[in-house]
């Protein structure tokens, strides 16, 4: 094969993300894994109605979100003193002098990333999830998406706080608010929905959609 | 390591003249350097990745030393004041008896920093070698680092709690120290070091190998 290869030819293959073996593209039915195999990484896992149910999980995580950042969060009793935090409290708890960059940095990471990962989630999915054709920039919004994934740490938050209760058990009473479930819904329900996410498969999907 | 001896029949795409896309798979010719179905941008190797991987390892690596020097936790309970370093916070724990919780804060602050440090100058150091090593070992190796690294962040996010909770000015007080800062650069910064590590790298010892 040379650089003139027709790309008809080259969409009939897929290169491993991991470690760059050639396959062919086959059908692989709904249910089924298709794994490299030189590195066994999963390269396509398609699941029926796999898009429904990410947007549906995704547009329930932001729902959540969005309570979990104004409810109460926990509250603390000791000697007949009670203090309460929100998650914003926990995000401000940095802010004091030069440690301001550290609560930006916290905010990003437990509220600002995960909630714009499942709006952008929403955004780039939605229309294929109903039939439509991809959104405007669909494609841009997706891999914004997938680069803050990384950096979106709400399931690290939620067991931090368990240490937090359990570092303060001892010494005072701690009563988890309704932000608490719901920031440990959000989290269930999140690390659900990335189950189904197959990225190859979404961009095979959005490809085909674009062109139709 | 049955899958090794079926290796050397694998056709890559840089071997064919192609250039796959790490981010969604489609497969380019040789000359295309924007992917046409995701925009990511394409490069068969990425020669100064390497180079990256040492830079953000070190940066990583500098800022653990006065994570773990300076107080990450300030404890005030009536005017005294209590400075917690990161190992003293989890020996505390250990030594009011809550066993588990003290394992989870020492494996996430200690063990998986410098496990990761020391995983990741191992995988970049023999992604330079041209002999083969095993390299299902070193793929699983940079997986459990890639997904691991971000959990030492717990530490960064148990501070904020605590010192968000406990304000009963003169009773007790909590407060963060300047350690929780450069731990979370050290975190943020080894992360950055792991995304840059191209796996690609660690198998291309078997096709140098056999050609």
């Amino acid at each position: 094969m040379t650089a003139t290869t027709p790309e008809s030819q080259l969409d009939a293959l897929i290169a491993c993300p991991t470690c760059d073996a050639l396959h062919h593209v086959t059908v692989v039915i709904p249910g089924a894994r298709a794994r490299c195999h030189r590195c066994g990484t999963t390269l396509m896992a398609p699941r029926t109605g796999a898009m429904t149910r990410i947007v549906m999980l995704a547009a329930t995580a932001a729902i959540l979100m969005v309570a979990a950042v104004f409810f109460p969060f926990l509250e603390l009793q000791a000697g007949g003193l009670s203090r309460q935090s929100s998650v914003l409290g926990a995000v401000l708890a940095f802010s004091e002098g030069w440690m301001m960059p550290l609560a930006v940095a916290v905010g990003a990471m437990i509220v600002a990333l995960p909630f714009a990962r499942l709006l952008a989630i929403t955004y780039a999915l939605a229309p294929m999830a109903l039939g439509w054709r991809p959104a405007a920039q669909a494609e841009r919004v997706f891999r914004w998406a997938e680069a803050m994934r990384p950096w979106a740490m709400a399931e690290i938050f939620i067991l931090g706080v368990a240490v937090a209760m359990v570092k303060v058990a001892g010494l005072a009473k701690v009563t988890p608010g309704p932000a608490f479930w719901a920031f440990a819904a959000l989290v269930l329900v999140t690390v659900l929905k990335d189950n189904f996410m197959c990225r190859l498969t979404i961009w095979k999907t959005l490809e085909e959609r674009r062109r139709s | 390591m049955e899958n090794a001896r079926r290796t050397q029949a694998v056709l890559t795409a840089r071997r064919a003249g192609l250039v796959g896309c790490t981010g969604c798979g489609k497969v380019h010719a040789a000359g295309d350097t924007v992917c046409r179905r995701c925009g990511a941008s394409l490069q068969s190797r990425d020669a100064k990745s390497l180079q990256r991987v040492w830079a953000w390892l070190a940066a990583g690596m500098v800022a653990y030393i006065p994570a773990n020097i300076y107080p990450m936790l300030l404890t005030t309970n009536f005017g005294k004041t209590q400075e917690n370093t990161i190992v003293g916070g989890a020996i505390e724990l250990f030594l009011h008896g809550s066993w588990g919780v003290a394992l989870i804060v020492f494996a996430a602050s200690v063990l998986i920093p410098i496990g990761k440090f020391i995983a990741i100058g191992y995988l970049a150091l023999s992604a330079r070698s041209k002999v083969v090593i095993r390299g299902h070992g070193r793929q699983h190796l940079y997986e459990v680092v890639e997904f691991i690294g971000r959990w030492s962040m717990i530490d960064v996010f148990v501070v904020a709690i605590l010192s968000a909770l406990v304000r009963f000015d003169f009773a007790a007080t909590v407060n963060p120290g300047i350690a929780a800062v450069s731990f979370a650069l050290s975190v943020a910064f080894t992360m950055i070091s792991a995304q840059n590590f191209d796996p690609r790298t660690l198998w291309d010892a078997y096709e140098e190998d056999d050609t």
